[in-house]
């Protein structure tokens, strides 16, 4: 009997061992090349050439580590596109959060002529590509130009031109993403700051909006990333340098007539991704911390 | 505070929540709005409390039409069965609230928010959280945020559906004794029959929007104008049971197969005459005697005090509460007692009291 008991024990523990194994192979050879991707990139920021993993120098030999990549840093024109590719990143951030908070809440909780046709084109301009409105827009942004005062900020080739193209195709998204945190708080707690002397814009903001802080973050990090690696609106509505972003000055790196430092560009795109990487570090707690709620079951 | 309902009417175009709802609450008087879920008992609540605005009919407090006052400005304290306290503040946050939004300073604030806080026993919890509470100190938060505005009138919304039983019945007399004591007006939503009957004054019973029965607990146990009221008022509920009541040689007999007892007069002339009528009973009223009416034992509960007993009269079931000391048993054949000066006499048709309507 104990013997048996053994026996099987021993076969299943090669089984058992497998069946712990092979899973984390299956992940590791899947994942494997964005990670080599990755272990490239950053090998690549600090070589002149490199032959698979390696970096070589110009006689073809192993080694060559240079930080002549990262040079471009001395270039004031980086720290201004920096500069324009975090403006446009957080005032997404904003825009964004403060529009479909406020639009959702009314959306989810109020009764108006319309709420429902709203709600269902809003999720029909989502459906539509961006690419598609990229004429138009221009139309519109040429349009806001001639406009005294506001054209100088939010006409064609500004910041604020670009920043509100893109919060308005961000919003959809948006709205629909927070009126579903709204609709799962219970009206309850609502109804009692109501009752308890609260004016309804105080209830959204000192207990609404607290309850969906996860919710906000989650928006917040979506929009921080689209606007801070934005190519082609930022492309497409700008020119030049003074009010490029990130991924343009990539982008503009790239010349048709001479030869393209690719070493540098890898740099580049180094460089655009240690903020976001900080970003995460600092917000992941948020998107993680699924909040207490102060009810047992309820409405 | 006196509130006053007058052809009160929620509805949401073809959905009507509350259908012309004729009450009047006294001051300091404590009223029970019972019901089944789905009754309109919540919805005239929230008209009360100001979160519904009626579709037609008034709402008075002290006289003065309020349906547009809005609900901050009707000084109404509100228990929320979920207890709907804000998760994001700790005890004594949530229940100087109400004090923040009046502007009260800071000190006094400080004051009647703890002094609210030791009246319900949660003194020594302000700085925790409602998710570090138990769901009685949660509730006891949650009345207390009701009360440190010092309202003129207390609603409560099934404030002790979500608590287990025995503090269920704690927190039934603690409520009443501290509603008493301050002499709030209050209205309590509920569909616990047993805690509409200890705690209020008066119990307005609701079905399908409408106001079925407003009377006291006793004349609406003892004297239930409504089929609806009888089944749905005491615990275990009444029996009915569909017969015929005769007159022969003076005496009123309520009659079916197998079935035969003599009526007092009283009762049995309303019922005599009128064909098909449905009797009630309630198990409390029926006992096992040594004579009587022939009843089989078809199932037997125990309760503890008392065995709830399923017993079949020919092809009818009753419920009769027994003493458990007589042991009886599946299949057992004995003879049952009417308290026939209980009886209750209901018109099939329209489901009204014979007696009482």
């Amino acid at each position: 009997m104990t013997t048996a008991t053994f026996e099987s024990g021993s076969q299943s523990g090669v089984k058992r061992f497998l069946g712990r194994t092979l899973p984390y192979v299956l992940l590791v050879l899947s994942i494997s090349p964005i990670v080599l991707g990755y272990a490239w990139l950053i090998i690549a920021t600090f070589s002149y050439r490199t032959e698979g993993l390696f970096p070589i120098d110009a006689a073809g030999n192993i080694g060559g580590w240079t930080l002549s990549n990262w040079s471009f840093l001395t270039d004031p024109a980086i720290w201004r596109v920096t500069l324009n590719s975090f403006v446009l990143a957080v005032g997404m951030v904003i825009g964004v959060g403060f529009v479909s908070s406020m639009a959702a809440y009314s959306l989810s909780r109020m009764n108006f002529a319309g709420r429902k046709g709203f709600l269902s084109l809003t999720l029909l301009l989502h459906a539509f590509p961006s690419v598609t409105l990229l004429i138009a827009i221009f139309f519109v942004l040429n349009f806001l130009s001639k406009i005294p005062a506001i054209g100088a900020w939010f006409g064609y080739n500004t910041l604020g031109g670009v920043a509100l193209v893109m919060i308005s195709l961000d919003l959809p998204l948006g709205i629909w993403l927070m009126k579903g945190f709204f609709d799962n708080l219970s009206w309850d707690m609502e109804r009692a700051a109501l009752i308890d002397g609260a004016s309804r814009f105080r209830v959204w903001w000192e207990i609404i909006i607290p309850l969906i802080k996860p919710g906000l973050a989650a928006l917040a990090i979506f929009n921080f990333l689209s606007g801070w690696s934005a190519f082609l609106i930022p492309f497409t509505f700008t020119v030049g340098s003074k009010v490029a972003n990130l991924p343009v000055y990539m982008r503009q790196m790239i010349s048709d007539t001479a030869p393209t430092n690719w070493n540098m560009i890898a740099a580049v795109g180094m460089f655009q991704l240690i903020p976001v990487l900080i970003f995460f570090i600092f917000t992941q707690e948020m998107l993680l911390s699924v909040y207490a709620g102060g009810s047992k079951g309820g409405t | 505070m006196k509130v006053e309902l007058e052809n009160l009417t929620k509805r949401w175009g073809n959905v009507v929540g509350a259908d012309s709802m004729n009450l009047d609450v006294k001051d300091a008087e404590f009223v029970a709005f019972l019901g089944p879920s789905g009754c309109g008992k919540t919805t005239t609540l929230l008209m009360v409390a100001g979160i519904y605005k009626p579709t037609a009919g008034f709402i008075r407090f002290d006289g003065q039409v309020v349906n547009h006052v809005a609900p901050k400005d009707r000084n109404i304290g509100m228990v929320f069965q979920s207890y709907a306290l804000y998760p994001h503040m700790n005890v004594f946050q949530n229940i100087s609230y109400p004090l923040k939004l009046k502007k009260i300073p800071k000190d006094e604030m400080q004051k009647r928010a703890q002094r609210v806080a030791d009246m319900m026993g949660i003194g020594h919890l302000m700085d925790r959280r409602p998710a570090q509470l138990s769901g009685g100190q949660q509730q006891r938060v949650a009345l207390g945020r009701a009360l440190v505005k010092e309202p003129q009138l207390l609603l409560f919304d099934e404030p002790l559906s979500n608590l287990d039983a025995r503090l269920r019945l704690s927190m039934r007399s603690e409520i009443k004794r501290l509603q008493m004591g301050l002499g709030i007006t209050s209205v309590y939503v509920t569909h616990d029959q047993v805690e509409a009957m200890t705690m209020a004054d008066r119990v307005a019973v609701m079905k399908d929007g409408k106001l079925q029965a407003y009377s006291t607990p006793d004349e609406l146990y003892d004297r239930p104008r409504t089929l609806f009221i009888a089944g749905f008022v005491g615990n275990p509920p009444m029996n009915f049971l569909e017969m015929e009541v005769v007159r022969e040689n003076g005496d009123y007999h309520a009659r079916r197969e197998g079935f035969d007892v003599v009526i007092p007069s009283d009762r049995g002339e309303k019922a005599a005459g009128k064909g098909n009528v449905i009797l009630g009973i309630r198990p409390e009223d029926i006992t096992i005697s040594d004579e009587g009416t022939p009843a089989e034992v078809f199932i037997v509960e125990s309760l503890g005090r008392d065995d709830l007993i399923n017993m079949h009269i020919g092809e009818a079931s009753i419920h009769v509460l027994a003493d458990p000391v007589l042991g009886l048993k599946m299949g057992q054949n004995v003879r049952l007692d009417f308290n026939t000066h209980k009886v209750q006499f209901f018109d099939p048709a329209t489901e009204k009291s014979l007696l009482w309507a």
